[in-house]
């Protein structure tokens, strides 16, 4: 259905192709996945495959893409709109029109269907992707989920063979991407559509895929071939394939449920060890924030209600909960952006709301989901000089963060320009540089690489250890479990739960790390947990 | 009749509330009486309140009315700071005025301030502002998005164009406030001119990231597929069009000038017929079609009716009572209500009754939510603030 023949493609000013030496066909039908590290030119490919590389975004392509027999070198991206439907990284960027209706509607008025077809498709895809309640609704007051899932309708109305997604479930909750990759599934199984995915959230995907393309790094050619051999030579790999390599099953389990079955001699020799090593909790820190009976109001409707919570130092605590529970609002508001409503917010010895901004500086520091919004200047040594600046703090130590943060970040580039792993990092040392002893952070890992998240789990752990309280918002359950001490799951704006992380963690069926469920009822939540635990035991 | 409830397929069309309005802002130029103006005003504030929707676009009627105020003040300050050319003999105080050369001559700064001329300004003030109140209302009642999918085939990709521009005006504002309150986590303050200045780059930057994404959006979903047309054809609608243009020029040329008062209304007719035809031809060329498009119907015929009925009642007013619509402002008199005039503005009272109720969230129907297995579904407008979750790109 898709055929790259010798593709190899080249951007404007570049030294080196962005991919090369791509020859490979997917078959019709397909869910078929691609992995590979952030830069490796995942995005590149599958903008090849709908004509946007590189009609749109200019560049030299050479060799030869047919989608459903159509060469994408004759055909523009609107003359290929009938064949292949393509979905961004950011589900909003690719809504044009209003209200979900019109969404689903748009592109077939674009290729000119008629009326009385138009509305068929519509009420098949509205029911198809479970939308129907939504129908009139308003784009910008949907879920991530549900935006997700118009996204995915808007382009499948004009019923195309090839479905071309870039990282949809990065964003959404586990929930939510539950409900997506189900739709997904469905396509697939139901009306033959051969879908190309990119997704850095391996656990949550490999499991449904027929094919894997491994793109091993920048300039690389590709590799593809079956799920389970593809992931015992990848660079990335999610935990249920490392505790098989650990183990040394084989074939190697894709799913929670091919690992359960061969789990239980691993199960045996895990209880004879003994519980996993407890992390420190540090329970007697100080509080270096504490939050009662918190409720914070926006347009009347209240997003967080009656929250209490304490954080000590050296802690490490997840704040876990689906799309719009009020996480981000509760670590917006541990830095004064909201008023509270009623209740007390103390960090440090005041509320935050009522401090100067250059005070508060030093005793709480946020980095925000988006992380470009904290930099405003155009190289990262001006970030940095800026920053030692902000926070009354001597030349250079800014930059000696980012370097140890992350060694090899160019002086000169622009913030813009660096990859999503760089640019967290680059957020984190500004942050740092005054030292707050409560650090905030919302939704680190989206976009993140497995080799960008496992550096920054490192650097987390080695602030935590230096005393630092951290306190995560985030639908990663492998971060959590990798990280917290502590788990908060927020539902509705209330906690609904609060506990050492293996406790919360282990009996929730959403919220489980892999190795959890592979394992349960065991308490090991990561493969590195399970690993210290089997070098100590007799084989 | 009962209303039905708003719905896709029982939608009033937008052009009908635009008649309404533009009906309303008619019969509001047609008179400079205060009382009619804010019974007027009260009208269509009345409509707004009974029948707008939750839809973003529903909240710029706010905006409209502090826009008619904000008029009205720069009215009165202008009338009171550089004068009136009404005469007056009620001072109210007298201003040192600022002697200016004799070029700027007609030009007065300060001077004496007549409660004649604040009064006159103050009429003219308020029926600016009862237009911009009206306008605000058919903005506020009909989606302008739906407004531009009603224009011709050739008009399509301009229409796009101001509907992008639309919704990029509410981005714009978010990214400013999110940007500014980013501000604060770098220890800089967040509030002020300053602070506002220093996010422009930024914020422009991601405005103009996103509709690059937009446009990539749009061109991988089909926009602007185009049929194959003979070339022949092309050329005649080219003609047709520029052609007509030019016709339409003349013509009004021709009426307004003194020299061609026989030949200006037939050429700009004969514009005006050619560009229209031009316009037909060109959207030959687009191969769009539209998705339930909004009939026009009895509950639109009446709204629209009611509005043109509002604005036929007041001019014909004016020829029955003058006096009463133009209260004078020299000599000052009280402005009194004319019966027949006020009674004829709320027949533009028709569309609180005659449009579908709007459907509005927080009522059971249209909070459903799909994830049945959630325990309950959070408020999504907790989460629609100048903070609103947007995933970057």
């Amino acid at each position: 259905m898709i055929r790259f023949e010798q593709v190899s493609v080249t951007y404007g000013d570049a030294a080196a192709p962005a991919v090369q030496g791509v020859d490979l066909t997917v078959p019709e039908g397909e869910l078929c996945l691609l992995v590979g590290p952030s830069g490796a030119g995942k995005s590149t490919l599958l903008n090849a495959v709908c004509g946007l590389v590189p009609h749109f975004t200019g560049g030299t392509l050479r060799g030869r893409v047919t989608v459903g027999g159509r060469d994408t070198r004759t055909h523009p991206p609107r003359e290929l709109a009938d064949v292949v439907g393509t979905v961004g990284q950011d589900p909003l960027a690719h809504c044009v029109t209003d209200t979900v209706e019109d969404e689903l509607a748009y592109g077939m008025e674009s290729l000119g269907l008629a009326p009385d077809v138009m509305r068929r498709r519509v009420e098949e895809t509205l029911d198809l992707l479970g939308l129907a309640d939504l129908r009139e609704r308003a784009l910008r007051t949907l879920s991530g989920g549900q935006l997700q899932r118009v996204a995915i309708g808007s382009v499948l109305t004009a019923h195309p063979k090839v479905l071309v997604l870039d990282e949809p479930t990065s964003a959404l909750d586990p929930g939510a991407a539950e409900e997506v990759l189900a739709v997904l599934q469905r396509l697939v199984h139901d009306l033959g559509t051969t879908v190309l995915m990119a997704e850095h959230r391996l656990e949550r995907v490999v499991q449904y895929a027929d094919q894997v393309i491994v793109l091993p790094g920048p300039g690389a050619a590709p590799v593809m071939g079956e799920p389970a051999a593809m992931m015992a030579a990848s660079p990335v790999r999610p935990p249920v394939v490392e505790l098989g390599r650990l183990a040394g099953w084989s074939p190697l389990p894709l799913s929670v449920r091919d690992a359960r079955r061969k789990a239980a001699p691993l199960r045996e020799r895990l209880s004879a060890a003994g519980a996993p090593a407890d992390r420190a909790p540090a329970a007697d820190g100080e509080p270096v924030a504490s939050v009662a009976g918190l409720v914070v109001r926006r347009d009347r409707t209240p997003v967080l209600h009656g929250i209490g919570l304490t954080v000590r130092a050296g802690e490490t605590v997840a704040l876990m909960g689906r799309n719009g529970a009020g996480k981000s609002t509760l670590l917006r508001t541990l830095v004064g952006m909201h008023r509270p409503s009623s209740g007390t917010v103390r960090v440090g010895d005041g509320a935050p709301h009522q401090a100067r901004p250059r005070d508060l500086l030093r005793r709480v520091g946020l980095v925000p989901q988006d992380p470009r919004d904290l930099l405003s200047a155009d190289t990262v040594a001006a970030e940095c000089a800026a920053a030692d600046r902000d926070a009354d703090a001597p030349a250079g130590r800014c930059r000696e963060l980012v370097a140890r943060l992350l060694p090899g970040v160019p002086d000169a580039a622009h913030p813009r320009d660096l990859s999503e792993g760089q640019r967290l990092a680059l957020a984190l040392a500004v942050v740092l540089t005054a030292r707050p002893p409560l650090l905030l952070l919302d939704e680190p890992t989206r976009g993140l690489d497995y080799a960008a998240k496992a550096r920054l789990v490192e650097v987390l752990r080695a602030l935590a250890a230096e005393g630092h309280a951290l306190v995560l918002a985030t639908h990663d359950v492998e971060l959590a479990a990798e990280l917290a001490h502590r788990v908060v799951i927020l539902a509705e704006g209330e906690v609904v739960a609060d506990g050492p992380a293996a406790e919360v963690v282990v009996s929730s069926p959403a919220f489980a790390p892999q190795v959890a469920k592979v394992l349960a009822p065991l308490p090991w939540l990561t493969v590195s947990q399970v690993a210290r635990s089997l070098e100590g035991a007799p084989a | 009749m009962s209303a039905p409830r708003a719905a896709r397929g029982t939608a009033l069309h937008a052009g009908a509330w635009w008649v309404w309005a533009l009906g309303l802002a008619t019969a509001a130029s047609r008179t400079a009486n205060p009382l009619l103006l804010a019974l007027l005003a009260a009208v269509a504030g009345y409509v707004v309140a009974a029948r707008r929707t939750d839809a973003p676009w529903a909240r710029s009627y706010g905006a409209f009315v502090k826009l008619g105020l904000v008029v009205l003040g720069i009215r009165l300050v202008f009338a009171f700071v550089l004068g009136s050319p009404i005469p007056g003999t009620h001072t109210l105080v007298t201003l040192p005025e600022l002697p200016l050369p004799h070029w700027a001559q007609g030009v007065r700064i300060g001077g004496r301030v007549t409660a004649e001329g604040m009064v006159f300004a103050l009429y003219d003030g308020l029926k600016l502002a009862t237009l911009l109140i009206c306008v605000g209302a058919a903005n506020a009642l009909a989606s302008p998005a739906r407004l531009l999918k009603s224009l011709p085939g050739a008009l399509y990709e301009a229409g796009v164009a101001v509907v992008v521009a639309m919704t990029f005006a509410p981005n714009l504002v978010a990214d400013v406030q999110r940007l500014r309150a980013a501000r604060r986590l770098r220890g800089r303050p967040d509030r002020g001119m300053k602070a506002l200045l220093q996010v422009g780059l930024p914020v422009l930057e991601g405005a103009l990231e996103r509709s690059v994404a937009l446009a990539a959006a749009m061109d991988a979903r089909g926009y602007g597929r185009t049929a194959q047309v003979p070339p022949a054809v092309r050329r005649l609608t080219s003609l047709l069009t520029l052609g007509g243009l030019l016709g339409v020029c003349a013509g009004t040329y021709g009426l307004l000038g003194d020299a061609g008062g026989g030949y200006g209304l037939p050429v700009l007719l004969a514009g005006l017929a050619a560009a229209l035809a031009g316009l037909w031809l060109g959207g030959r060329r687009s191969v769009r079609t539209r998705y339930r498009p909004e009939p026009w119907g009895v509950r639109a015929w009446l709204v629209s009716g009611s509005g043109v009925a509002v604005a036929a009642l007041m001019i014909a007013a004016n020829g029955y009572a003058p006096a009463a619509l133009h209260p004078p402002a020299v000599p000052l008199t009280a402005p009194v209500l004319p019966l027949w005039p006020a009674l004829s503005l709320l027949v533009g009272l028709v569309p609180a009754v005659a449009a579908p109720v709007p459907v509005r969230a927080g009522r059971p129907v249209s909070a459903g939510r799909s994830r049945a297995a959630a325990p309950a579904a959070p408020s999504r407008s907790a989460d629609s603030g100048p903070f609103t979750k947007e995933p970057a790109q």
